[in-house]
């Protein structure tokens, strides 16, 4: 059984710097990265707000960790499956998120979007064919 | 079948480490196994044996420590977010050269790592909090 890889999401459900869930979830994504498991992030509910563009912090004094989701794609992590309904009723589009990219090693290094924008029906989909759901 | 538990609020502000609790006693009563349960967020703070409730109260850490007696339980508080909250162990407390540690009977300090090779072994993660 160890040897399974098992399919893995972590679920973002919070705005990134009113509590620490989105930071301490992101650390959990980056040491999991090390486990070679079939792994993918869902942003839903306030949790969108996590990949917003143009994120300064330095009036709050909170460390900015918003560089940190670029890095992602670096870590194997290249399905980002944000839910349409959170960001339209949040009066926010795609474009508001930063253009996050990760290359294809099965397509010859293509430079693809990790963001993939899906319903909240299909986002339901995708949670019923996880094994272990990670709820932040 | 065999669970993992992940508590991630603390104790008396929120009732995910009392749920857990009961989860984990009632799954052991009926003969399932528990790999590990794994403190994070606010929840390292149920890994403190300076917690004094009131008498009349439940004392949420001790019931842990004694569950993890019983049972051979496997407690695990996460170090980085222990580190940013003050729970510390001897290890700790000599690498950071702190002048005191907390960590109640039962619980040991370790990586996110532990929590994700739980998720692996078992069966099922169950998550306690908001």
């Amino acid at each position: 059984m160890s040897e399974d890889i098992k399919k893995f999401m972590y679920v973002n459900r919070r705005a990134p710097y009113g509590t620490i869930y989105a930071w301490e979830a992101l650390e959990v994504v980056l040491i999991g990265a090390a486990f070679d498991q079939d792994v993918s992030l869902a942003f839903l509910d306030d949790g969108v707000f996590q990949l917003m563009k143009g994120e300064d912090t330095g009036d709050v004094e909170m460390k900015n960790f918003s560089p940190t989701y670029s890095a992602l794609g670096d870590y194997d992590v290249t399905k980002l499956y944000v839910e349409k309904e959170s960001l339209e009723e949040r009066g926010l589009t795609v474009e508001d998120l930063m253009p996050l990219k990760y290359e294809d090693e099965d397509d010859d290094w293509a430079e693809k979007d990790s963001i993939r924008l899906v319903s909240r029906k299909e986002m339901a989909e995708l949670m019923d064919e996880q094994d272990v759901l990670f709820s932040f | 079948m065999k669970f993992a538990i992940q508590v991630n609020e603390g104790p008396y502000q929120h009732e995910a480490s009392d749920s857990a609790y009961q989860f984990t006693k009632a799954a052991l009563e009926k003969g399932h196994e528990i790999f590990r349960v794994f403190f994070y967020h606010d929840g390292v703070n149920n890994g403190t044996r300076l917690t004094t409730p009131p008498q009349d109260d439940r004392n949420v850490v001790q019931r842990w420590s004694e569950l993890a007696e019983q049972h051979g339980l496997d407690l695990v508080v996460c170090v980085a977010a222990a580190q940013r909250r003050g729970i510390v162990d001897e290890g700790e407390m000599q690498r950071n050269g702190k002048d005191a540690n907390n960590i109640a009977p039962g619980f040991r300090i370790s990586g996110l790592g532990q929590l994700i090779e739980a998720a692996v072994q078992s069966e099922r993660l169950v998550v306690f909090g908001d």
